[in-house]
């Protein structure tokens, strides 16, 4: 199984498409995890009902076994992820990734960096085009 | 002519580097706490009021002014783009602007918004220099039984009028009446409710109640209820309107506008009754009754002006009178009674500088927040992104230095946790929290004019009906009090069904649902 983070920015539709290519390469099935955190009144990251929806529809279109989950609560989405790859053991985490300044690091800490890290299992970082 | 110079002259007072500059960060900080839910202006000057200790008193009170109005603009970003309004007096304009945000017209929404706030805060401004110079030449010739009425008035109107219910708009006040008479007592120098605690001898710092109340209060209660799903982000684009837009909503600014100045000035207005009353108004006006519940431009444009109007309205009494009508009025008082002003008819006399600069303030700060406000929506919405417990540690990183800052003494931090706990109650319980701050901070003018009625009368009770407004007052509160009997007599004569207890705005939230 191939677990990918999804956030809705170039950045987690370009995580999307290497998980598909890569699901249909060695016909495995995919799950879409996409985190809101809860401490926040609005989150970015968050992927609406409709944006679920049309994943949904292009996944079946591709013909890859999958299935969509959404997280709600938490306020790292690491920490939530970490979580999913302990109990389901995927084969392989696709995420995207992007740049961030040392301060930003520093203030905000990066996801991708504790996923490359800590993940129990291998990760592909993508970047967007 | 007279106050048209001053005002002049206050003008060339503002428009000086340092004043613009405060009148600035007044409205830039006002708008962001407006836009946040839970923070308002009132909880962000009792947090401030530490920090002025060594600014200017012009300055600060124009920094006070520039919050109060910038956090009457933000309120409505987030009613508009989340549906989950920013201040109460902006619950109103969710009704319909969320709905125009969800149809794609949020743009549109935040421009009538922004520019009828603008529209009827200017107008409001102006007719704030027209009647306080009248209310003050009016109130220089009450003695203290009118004072007292008055004060009674504001104590039973801000009990009754607001709220979920008249008991606990009650109960409320009570509570606020006994914290703000805790201290010696001024005439026979007894303690009171001091329970042999020496540092209570003094009475309870202000700051200390009120930044217990409104700040750790809501730190407490946003802790116990922090696990909230989060929204996803509604695109804003830039605001505009076209012409249809503007055709349609300059008259509900107009007849907000109207609807709010008087509602701000009166004891126990605020804005939130105005606002309603606009909607409701709106609603019977429109010649769109279709959109109304699917989104409506009139039913942004006429509660976003009344909330505005009603803000500069509060100034009427706060200035003329030295009576608060909102939480914000009140904590601003308490700043002037510190800097050993007495807010009240004389003011005007002894500080015309001051006064003025102010208005004139008033009148920068709302084309400021027009400027800020109308460009930069969108950069505003992303404060919504801000994790809540950055914030709630910043808020309660400055209650406890302002708390601390009062006396330098620890017991007053103990104060300050043991009123978070009352406000965290409070909140709990569904009690107002206006009636209280009211009760705190008046308890002290009300007693000292209560006996100095009585003392001029040599204790008889018919001192206290000194002239004729103190009769108005009390056939007023009479009324006020009495009123769930006539509502329900006059319902049981239509036949219709009548529903006991409840109060106006209550009443009004019905008419709004229907």
């Amino acid at each position: 199984m191939i677990l990918v983070g999804y956030i809705p920015t170039p950045q987690g539709e370009a995580a999307l498409a290497a998980a598909i290519a890569e699901a249909k390469a060695h016909d495995e099935s995919v799950l879409v995890l996409n985190m809101s955190r809860d401490d926040k009144l609005v989150d970015a990251h968050r992927a609406d009902s409709s944006d679920l929806d049309r994943l949904d529809a292009d996944l079946a279109e591709s013909g890859v076994p999958h299935e969509v989950r959404r997280i709600e609560h938490g306020t790292d989405p690491a920490d939530q992820i970490l979580d999913v790859v302990d109990r389901e053991h995927p084969r392989l985490l696709v995420i995207g990734i992007r740049h961030r300044s040392a301060v930003g690091k520093l203030l905000l800490g990066s996801t991708a960096q504790r996923l490359l890290l800590d993940a129990r299992c291998q990760v592909l970082a993508v970047k967007a085009d | 002519m007279d106050n048209l110079n001053h005002l002049l002259d206050g003008f060339v007072n503002v428009l000086t580097p340092l004043n613009l500059l405060f009148a600035f960060i007044g409205v830039v900080v006002g708008t962001a706490v407006g836009v946040l839910p839970g923070i308002g202006p009132a909880m962000t000057v009792a947090l401030l009021l530490p920090i002025t200790f060594s600014l200017d008193t012009t300055q600060a009170l124009i920094m006070f002014a520039g919050i109060f109005y910038g956090g009457m603009y933000g309120g409505s970003t987030t009613s508009i783009l989340l549906n989950t309004p920013g201040e109460s007096s902006s619950v109103v304009t969710a009704l319909e602007g969320n709905k125009m945000a969800k149809a794609g017209r949020a743009a549109q929404a935040l421009a009538t918004a922004a520019i009828g706030s603008f529209v009827a805060g200017t107008i409001a401004t102006a007719l704030l220099v027209l009647v306080m110079p009248q209310v003050v030449s009016f109130a220089v010739q009450l003695g203290s039984p009118e004072y007292f009425a008055i004060i009674l008035l504001a104590f039973v109107g801000a009990s009754m009028v607001l709220g979920s219910s008249r008991l606990r708009g009650f109960a409320a006040l009570l509570v606020g009446l006994s914290i703000g008479i805790i201290g010696i007592d001024k005439v026979t120098g007894q303690q009171r409710m001091t329970f042999g605690v020496p540092q209570l001898a003094d009475g309870i710092d202000i700051v200390v109640v009120a930044v217990g109340l409104f700040a750790v209060g809501e730190a407490l209660w946003v802790a116990a209820h922090l696990r909230r799903k989060a929204g996803g982000v509604i695109p804003v684009g830039q605001p505009w309107m076209g012409k249809q837009d503007w055709k349609r909503s300059w008259k509900p600014w107009l007849r907000g506008t109207a609807l709010g100045f008087p509602f701000g000035a009166i004891p126990a207005g605020g804005a939130e009754v105005p606002t309603f009353l606009s909607y409701v108004a709106e609603r019977k006006l429109t010649k769109h009754p279709e959109e109304f519940g699917h989104g409506a431009i009139e039913g942004v444009a006429g509660p976003e002006a009344a909330n505005n109007a009603s803000a500069a309205g509060t100034l009427v009494p706060l200035l003329a009178i030295g009576l608060p009508t909102n939480a914000t009025a009140a904590i601003i008082l308490t700043f002037l009674q510190g800097r050993g002003l007495e807010p009240g008819p004389l003011l005007i006399e002894k500080e015309p500088v001051l006064v003025w600069t102010l208005v004139a303030s008033l009148f920068v700060g709302n084309t400021l927040l027009l400027l800020l406000n109308l460009p930069m929506a969108p950069l505003w919405a992303k404060l919504l992104q801000i994790p809540r417990p950055y914030l709630y540690a910043g808020i309660l990183f400055f209650a406890t230095m302002g708390a601390w800052a009062v006396n330098g003494q620890a017991f007053d931090l103990y104060l300050l946790l043991g009123i978070g706990l009352l406000g965290f109650a409070v909140r709990r319980f569904g009690l107002p929290v206006l009636p209280l701050i009211i009760g705190v901070i008046l308890a002290p003018i009300a007693e000292l004019h209560l006996r100095r009625s009585l003392q001029l009368s040599h204790g008889e009770v018919s001192g206290l009906l000194g002239g004729p407004v103190a009769w108005v007052c009390y056939g007023i509160i009479v009324l006020t009090i009495l009123w769930p009997l006539i509502a329900r007599a006059i319902r049981k004569a239509r036949g219709g069904k009548g529903g006991p207890g409840e109060g106006l705005m209550a009443e009004l939230k019905d008419e709004v649902a229907a």
